[in-house]
């Protein structure tokens, strides 16, 4: 990894859906007035929102830490939630274990993963049951 | 069309974002999932909506859509309002339904 112009941290409150996306706002704002393409500004922002709610309905919030360096921006979204079962599966559009009242919300539709590979250049999850998920997501800059 | 005449068409009050009733919106998208919102939107949209809490607003700025229409008479509370505010964003509400905002809305030139 390139050597990072900017490094943030987030905490994310669990089960908080008020304050949910803050995180993403705020680095969304700041990659706006340091210049970056609105092009590229969008899916950092949609892709780390995806993974900021998810941390909130499925895990028990967790750490953001974002890298904005020269070549590339690396969200990384570490959780100590349940984990995943099964990554595959989770990656697919449609699935979602969502609860009735996260659905009432407007989110469980089983988008949000297969979303955040659309938008990033490269995506890994690591995760075990019980212990939680890490999920990084690059963009790559040029 | 102007915002400001989609307001008008739909009798819809505003909540915030006055200094942006002269943009123009090309296309609407009309859902009340989010998740959608998030997957499919493209473009800057007017995103017209019955669900009705903070997470429409964040949304809305993630995928940068300026203006979001209520439904249905429902109303954000304050601190969605200050949101918006914050993320220089439109907000409207009209006592009319998903199904007659469409309408109006196709009647009159818009697209999806
Ligand atoms: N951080 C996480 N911890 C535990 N499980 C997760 C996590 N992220 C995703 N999952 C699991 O993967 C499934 C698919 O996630 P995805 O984001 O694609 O859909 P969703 O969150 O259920 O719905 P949507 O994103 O459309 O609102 C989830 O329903 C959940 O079972
Ligand atoms: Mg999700």
């Amino acid at each position: 990894m390139d050597d990072a112009v900017l490094s943030l941290k987030y905490h994310v409150s669990p089960d908080d859906f008020k304050t949910a996306g803050e995180a993403s706002s705020d680095v969304k704002n700041k990659l706006k007035k340091m210049g970056l393409s609105p092009e590229i500004v969008r899916r950092v922002a949609i892709s780390m929102y995806e993974g900021e709610i998810n941390m909130v309905i499925h895990a028990y919030g967790g750490e953001i830490s974002v890298d904005i360096g020269m070549e590339a921006v690396t969200i990384v979204l570490k959780d100590k939630g349940p984990g995943i079962k099964d990554i595959d599966k989770a990656m697919e559009a449609g699935y979602s274990t969502a609860s009735e009242r996260v659905r009432s919300m407007g989110f469980g539709a089983g988008m949000g993963l297969p979303n955040m590979k659309k938008y990033s250049d490269e995506m890994k999850i690591d995760t075990t049951i019980g212990v939680g998920t890490t999920v990084t997501l690059i963009i790559r800059l040029c | 069309m102007q915002l400001r005449d989609i307001a008008e068409l739909l009798n819809a009050a505003l909540l915030c974002g006055e200094e942006l009733l002269d943009k123009d919106v090309g296309t609407v998208y009309a859902s009340d999932l989010m998740s959608d919102v998030l997957s499919q939107v493209k473009g800057h949209p007017l995103l017209v909506t019955g669900l009705c809490n903070t997470q429409v607003v964040r949304t809305a700025e993630m995928v940068d859509i300026f203006c979001v229409l209520f439904v249905r008479g429902k109303k954000p509370d304050a601190h969605t309002v200050e949101l918006a505010r914050d993320g220089m964003l439109c907000l409207m509400a009209t006592d009319k339904t998903m199904f007659e905002v469409c309408g109006i809305l196709y009647e009159n030139g818009c697209d999806g």
